[in-house]
C-alpha cells in the first residue's frame, strides 16, 4: 500500500491537528468560510471521529463578507453540531469603519488583525488553527507551522523555533500563544482536488454563476448589497463570474469564468495563468507588505 | 469530455479531465532538500525547477522579467534565482531563516523542497530542512569542483539519514560540458563519499540557468546516458524504506467520546498494521490485538506507515499520551539513559548537567546531558575535546531521563529515534538529538558496570553527596534537628533525603525489634540504605540513636573518606526524659519496654564526633545553623 501525495498531506495535517490538542489548553479553529477553511475543517472532522472536534469555531467578521457566505457558515456550524464564536470588533464597527470611506488597509488592520487580538484574548484561547499555506506567498514560504505570538499577539521573526521531523515544541509561558497552520504544506491544487476527492461542500461563490458586478480600479466587485456606493460612469452588469478567494466582498475580485462544477474549476486552474492572491486587494497595497502586517498579528 | 492541455512539462499532451484527475490522486509525494554553498546556483536551479514545471504564473513571470532587467546576473537573460529569493531584504530586516519551503509537481510527484539558506547558520538550517527530506541534491559547481562545503553537506545528510543522495554538478556550460571534468569530480567525491559510508549516490551534469539535464535532456551532453534530475527525482523510490521497519506509532491522544469507546490516535511511524494483530505497548510491555482501525470513511483492514490513525485495542489497556505502540517482533529499548549525537541550534551553548525538556515522539521528558564525550569538526570530521557545545557545533554525548521510555536507534528508525531538546526557561528549541543506542534498559537488573558514576550522579545535581548521621539519646532532638537540617538545604537546591529511625522501622525493617543482634542489623540495613541514596548523589540525613561505637564506625566504613558526617546530638539524659516527647522513658521505667537505651541498655559516647551540638544548653534552630555553618566549613556546601 503505497499513500498518495493527498494521502500523505493528510495524515501530516491530521497529525498537526491532534498534537495542539494534546498539548495546549484552550485551542480554536479560525473559520474564515473559504475552501481552506472547509479543507481544515474536514481534517478537524477525520482527526477526532467518531468524537467532535473538541475546540470551537471563531469566524471574525467584519460585517463586509458575502452573505451567501455567512449563510453557508451558519449551516455548516449547525450541520456539523459545532460550537461556533462569531466576534466583530464593536469599535470598528462604532466607528463606522468601511472599506469604502477608510481604504482596505485601514479596514483589514481593524475589523480582521484587530478584531482577531480581542477575539483571542476574549475568550483567552492559547492556540489559533488558521488555514493559510505556505505556497500562497513567497513571504509565507518559511513560515513555520507551529508560529509563536507574544503576550501582544507580536510575530517575532528571531523568536520562531526550528521544526524538525514531526515534533512540534508547542511550550509556551502564561499568555503567549501559537497560531497554527496545519495547510502549510498543501497547493491550491492540492485543497481543489482534496474539495473534489471527499465532496466536502464549499461556499458556490467558488462556482460561475450569473452576478451582478460593477468594474471598479481593473477588478470585478460584486454588489452584494447596497452599501456600495455608485460612481458616475459606474455601470452595473450581469456577468457569469466566480471567486478564486473568499473575503470582504469589496476587497474580493471576481473573475470571468463558465466553470460552474468543481471538476470545471480545477480544469480552469490548470489552464490559469494568474497567481490565486492577485485578486486580493489587500496584496496589492504596497503600503503594507505581508510580513509587516504579520509582524502586527495578521494571521 | 474535454481535451486538456497538460500543465506539467514532462511530455505535454492532450488527455481527457477525469484521465487528469485519476492520475493527479495517485500522485505520490517526495520531499527534498538542496544543499549548496552559495553561488553554486541553488536558487537559479529551484528557480528552474519551479518555472519549468508550470508554476509560475504570468503575473510572477511578468514581475521576473522586470527583476531580471534590474538586477538579474544573467543580462537579457531571466534570472530565475530571483524567484525564490528576495531573501537579502529578508536579511536586512534580520528576520532569521532558516529554512523556507517550496512546492512544484510533475504528473508523477508532488515535490517539496526545503531550501536552506544562510552560511554561518548551515547546520542548523540543513539539519532542520534535512529531518524531513526523502532525498538530498547537493550542488557542485563545476569550476570549483568538491570543495570543504561539499564535504559537510555530505556528513549532514548522511548523519540525518538521508539514503537518496543525488550530486548536482552545475555550471557545466562554463567547463565546456567536459565528460573528463565530470569524471574527475564524481572520482573526487566518491573516494570521500566512502569514507562516510554514502555509498549510493546519483551524479547528474546540470545547468541550471539553462536547464540542462534539469528537466530536460541536454543537447550539450550526449555523452551523459542517464536520467535527468526530475526523471531522476520522479523515480527514486522512497516509499518502502519506512513500511518495512517494524511496526511503531506514539500515542499523541486518547479519545474518549463516550465510555464504550477508547481510540489511540497517532501517525504511524513505521512498519504496518492489519486488524487483529498483536501488540505491545510500551512502556510496561503490555499485550493486546488491533480490534479497529477506526476513520472517518469507515474501518480500514489494514494501515501503513504515514497514515495518521486511531486504534481500539481488544483489551482494556489504560495506555496513554506518549507510549508507544509496537509490534512484538522488534520491540524498542526501554531506558532512562541513551547515547546520541546533539546538533546544538541556540545562540545559548548547551551545558552538561542542566536539564532541558526533551521531546520524542509524543513523549516529553527531564533530560540532562551528564557526559559530553567529544564535538565533531563537521569540515574535517575529526572528533574535538569540548566542555559545551556553542550553535551548530555537534556533539556525543550521554543523556539521562527523569523515567525511562521506549526509544529506538536513530538509525534504525528516525521516527522513533529522533528528538528535540527545549530550554526549560525560555521554551525556545535548542537541539536536535539522533539517539545512537540506549546505555541501560532500566527492566534490565543484572548487576553490570554502570558508566554513570556516584560522582556524574552528584555533579548533576552540582553537589557532593554525603550523610550526615545523627546519633543521641531518644529524644535529644536528633530528628527535629535533622528536620531543620534537611529544609536549609533543600531550600538552597540541595538534593536530599530523610532516614529516620522510627520511620525504617515501620518499613523496610518492620520485622526487627529491640534485642542487640536486631538493633545491629537494624542500623547495617539503614546504613546500607544510606550509601545508596549517596550513590545517588544524594544528601542523606540519617536519625538513629545508634548507641554502640561499633555500629557507627560499622556505618562510617561503608562510606569513602569524607562522606560520613557523624553529628553527636548531645543532651543529658534528664533533659531527654524531661522531654520524653514519645512518652517512650515513662514505659522503659514502668518496664513496658527493656533494651531502652539510657534506661537499661548503655549509650556510647562519640569520641571524635565531626559535629557535636549541646541541645540542652541550644535551640534546635540554632543547633542547625551552626550545622550548617560547620558544613560549609568543611566545605561540603556552598552558600546555602
Ligand atoms: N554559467 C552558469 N551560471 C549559472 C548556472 N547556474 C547558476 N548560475 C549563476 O551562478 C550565480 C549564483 O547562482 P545562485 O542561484 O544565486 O546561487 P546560490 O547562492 O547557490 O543560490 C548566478 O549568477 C547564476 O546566474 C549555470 O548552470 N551556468
Amino acid at each position: 500500500m503505497r499513500l498518495s501525495h493527498l494521502q500523505r498531506l493528510e495524515a501530516e495535517s491530521i497529525h498537526i491537528i491532534r498534537e495542539v490538542v494534546a498539548e495546549c489548553d484552550n485551542p480554536v479553529m479560525l473559520y474564515s468560510i473559504g475552501k481552506d477553511s472547509a479543507v481544515m475543517l474536514h481534517l478537524a472532522i477525520k482527526a477526532f471521529y467518531p468524537a467532535k472536534p473538541p475546540f470551537p469555531l471563531l469566524h471574525v467578521d467584519t460585517t463586509w463578507k458575502f452573505k451567501e457566505m455567512i449563510a453557508f457558515r451558519d449551516k455548516t456550524a449547525r450541520e456539523l453540531g459545532l460550537e461556533l464564536l462569531i466576534h466583530i470588533n464593536p469599535e470598528g464597527l462604532a466607528a463606522g469603519i468601511n472599506p469604502f470611506v477608510h481604504g482596505s488597509a485601514i479596514h483589514t488592520d481593524v475589523m480582521k488583525t484587530q478584531g482577531l487580538k480581542q477575539a483571542l484574548d476574549k475568550w483567552k484561547f492559547d492556540a489559533a488553527f488558521g488555514g493559510a499555506r505556505r505556497d500562497e506567498e513567497k513571504s509565507r514560504a518559511k513560515e513555520r507551522i507551529f508560529s509563536f505570538r507574544s503576550t501582544e499577539h507580536r510575530w517575532d521573526p528571531k523568536q520562531q523555533r526550528p521544526e524538525l521531523w514531526h515534533l512540534y515544541n508547542a511550550r509556551k509561558h502564561q499568555g503567549e500563544s501559537i497560531r497554527v497552520f496545519p495547510l502549510s504544506n498543501w497547493t491550491e491544487l492540492d485543497v481543489w482536488q482534496y474539495i473534489y476527492q471527499e465532496g466536502i461542500p464549499v461556499v458556490p461563490l467558488y462556482f460561475a454563476a450569473r452576478r451582478p458586478v460593477i468594474e471598479r480600479d481593473g477588478m470585478l466587485m460584486m454588489l452584494d448589497d447596497d452599501r456600495v456606493p455608485i460612481r458616475a460612469g459606474d455601470s452595473g452588469q450581469i456577468k457569469k463570474v466566480r471567486f478564486r478567494t473568499l473575503g470582504c466582498y469589496p476587497l474580493t475580485g471576481a473573475i470571468e469564468s463558465e466553470a460552474d462544477t468543481i471538476e470545471a474549476v480545477i480544469e480552469e486552474m490548470l489552464a490559469t495563468t494568474m497567481s490565486e492572491r492577485q485578486g486580493r486587494v489587500i496584496d496589492r497595497d504596497a503600503t503594507a507588505s505581508m510580513e509587516k502586517k504579520k509582524q502586527e498579528g495578521y494571521f | 469530455m474535454r481535451p486538456l492541455e497538460m500543465q506539467t512539462f514532462a511530455q505535454p499532451h492532450v488527455r481527457t479531465l477525469e484521465d487528469y484527475l485519476a492520475a493527479l490522486e495517485r500522485k505520490s509525494l517526495l520531499r527534498f532538500i538542496t544543499c549548496g554553498s552559495v553561488d553554486d546556483g541553488k536558487s537559479t536551479l529551484i528557480g528552474r525547477l519551479l518555472y519549468d514545471s508550470k508554476m509560475i504564473c504570468d503575473d510572477q513571470l511578468a514581475a521576473l522579467k522586470s527583476d531580471s532587467k534590474r538586477h538579474g546576473t544573467n543580462g537579457a537573460r531571466l534570472d530565475f534565482a530571483l524567484l525564490v529569493d528576495g531573501l537579502a531584504a529578508e536579511r536586512e530586516q534580520g528576520i532569521t531563516i532558516d529554512v523556507a519551503y517550496r512546492y512544484f509537481a510533475t504528473e508523477r510527484r508532488k515535490f517539496i523542497v526545503a531550501d536552506t539558506p544562510g552560511h554561518e547558520q548551515y547546520t542548523r538550517n540543513m539539519i532542520t530542512g534535512a529531518s524531513t527530506a526523502d532525498a538530498a541534491v547537493i550542488l557542485i559547481d563545476a569550476c570549483h569542483g568538491v570543495q570543504t562545503q561539499t564535504r559537510r553537506h555530505s556528513y549532514l545528510a548522511s548523519l540525518i539519514g538521508i539514503r537518496h543522495i543525488v550530486l548536482a554538478i552545475n555550471k557545466m556550460d562554463l567547463v565546456g560540458y567536459s565528460k573528463a571534468t565530470f569524471d574527475a569530480i564524481v572520482a573526487d567525491y566518491r573516494a570521500f563519499a566512502d569514507g562516510i559510508g554514502l555509498a549510493n549516490f546519483v551524479a547528474i551534469p546540470i545547468a541550471a540557468r539553462d536547464g540542462d539535464n534539469v528537466a530536460f535532456a541536454s543537447a550539450h551532453m550526449p555523452w551523459y546516458e542517464g536520467a535527468t534530475l526530475i526523471e531522476h527525482l520522479d523515480t527514486v523510490d522512497v516509499d518502502i524504506d519506512r513500511a518495512t521497519l517494524p511496526f511503531r506509532m506514539c500515542v499523541q491522544w486518547v479519545n474518549r467520546p463516550n465510555a464504550s469507546f477508547r481510540g489511540f490516535c497517532g501517525t504511524i511511524a513505521s512498519g504496518a498494521l492489519r486488524r487483529g494483530d498483536p501488540v505491545f505497548v510500551l512502556p510496561g510491555k503490555r499485550q493486546s490485538r488491533i480490534a479497529r482501525i477506526v476513520t472517518h470513511d469507515g474501518d480500514q483492514n489494514e494501515a501503513v506507515a504515514g497514515q495518521s490513525v486511531t486504534l481500539t485495542l481488544e483489551d482494556e489497556i489504560d495506555a496513554s499520551r506518549g507510549d508507544v505502540f509496537c509490534a512484538g517482533s522488534a520491540l524498542p529499548g526501554v531506558a532512562d539513559q541513551i547515547e546520541a549525537t546533539i546538533v546544538w541550534m541556540a545562540d545559548e551553548p548547551m551545558l552538561p548537567g542542566r536539564p532541558y525538556w526533551l521531546k520524542i515522539g509524543a513523549k516529553q521528558v527531564v533530560a540532562t546531558i551528564t557526559a559530553l564525550k567529544h564535538s565533531v569538526n563537521v569540515n574535517t570530521l575529526e572528533q574535538v575535546a569540548a566542555k559545551t557545545l556553542e550553535l551548530n557545533a555537534i556533539g556525543i554525548c550521554n543523556l539521562k531521563f527523569d523515567q525511562a521510555i521506549p526509544v529506538d536507534a536513530y538509525a534504525a528508525n528516525a521516527e522513533t529515534g529522533g528528538f528535540i531538546l527545549i530550554d526549560r526557561m525560555t521554551n525556545a528549541t535548542v537541539g536536535a538529538g539522533l539517539t545512537r543506542f540506549p546505555l541501560r534498559r532500566s527492566r534490565n537488573i543484572h548487576w553490570h558496570s554502570v558508566d554513570v558514576t556516584k560522582r556524574a550522579r552528584a555533579e548533576l545535581k552540582t553537589q557532593k553527596p554525603f550523610v550526615l548521621w545523627f546519633t543521641g539519646l531518644s529524644g535529644a532532638g536528633k530528628s527535629t534537628i535533622a528536620n531543620l537540617v534537611e529544609k536549609r538545604l533543600h531550600a538552597a537546591g540541595r538534593h536530599t533525603t530523610m532516614l529516620d529511625g522510627d520511620n525504617v522501622r515501620h518499613g523496610l525493617n518492620k520485622d526487627l525489634g529491640f534485642t542487640d543482634a536486631d538493633r545491629v542489623e537494624n542500623l547495617r540495613r539503614a546504613a546500607e540504605v544510606a550509601k545508596l541514596m549517596v550513590d545517588a548523589g544524594l544528601i542523606v540525613m540519617a536519625s538513629f540513636i545508634s548507641p554502640f561505637e561499633s555500629e557507627r564506625r560499622m556505618a562510617r566504613d561503608l562510606f569513602e573518606p569524607g562522606e560520613f558526617i557523624e553529628i553527636f546530638v548531645d543532651t543529658t539524659l534528664a533533659a531527654a526524659e524531661a522531654r520524653d516527647p514519645k512518652q517512650l522513658y515513662a514505659k522503659a521505667r514502668r518496664g513496658e519496654l527493656t533494651n531502652f537505651t539510657g534506661v537499661d541498655s548503655p549509650y556510647e559516647r562519640p569520641a571524635n564526633p565531626e559535629i557535636a551540638v549541646d541541645t540542652s544548653a541550644m535551640t534546635a534552630d540554632a543547633a542547625s545553623e551552626a550545622i550548617i555553618a560547620r558544613l560549609s566549613a568543611l566545605g561540603l556546601i556552598h552558600e546555602v
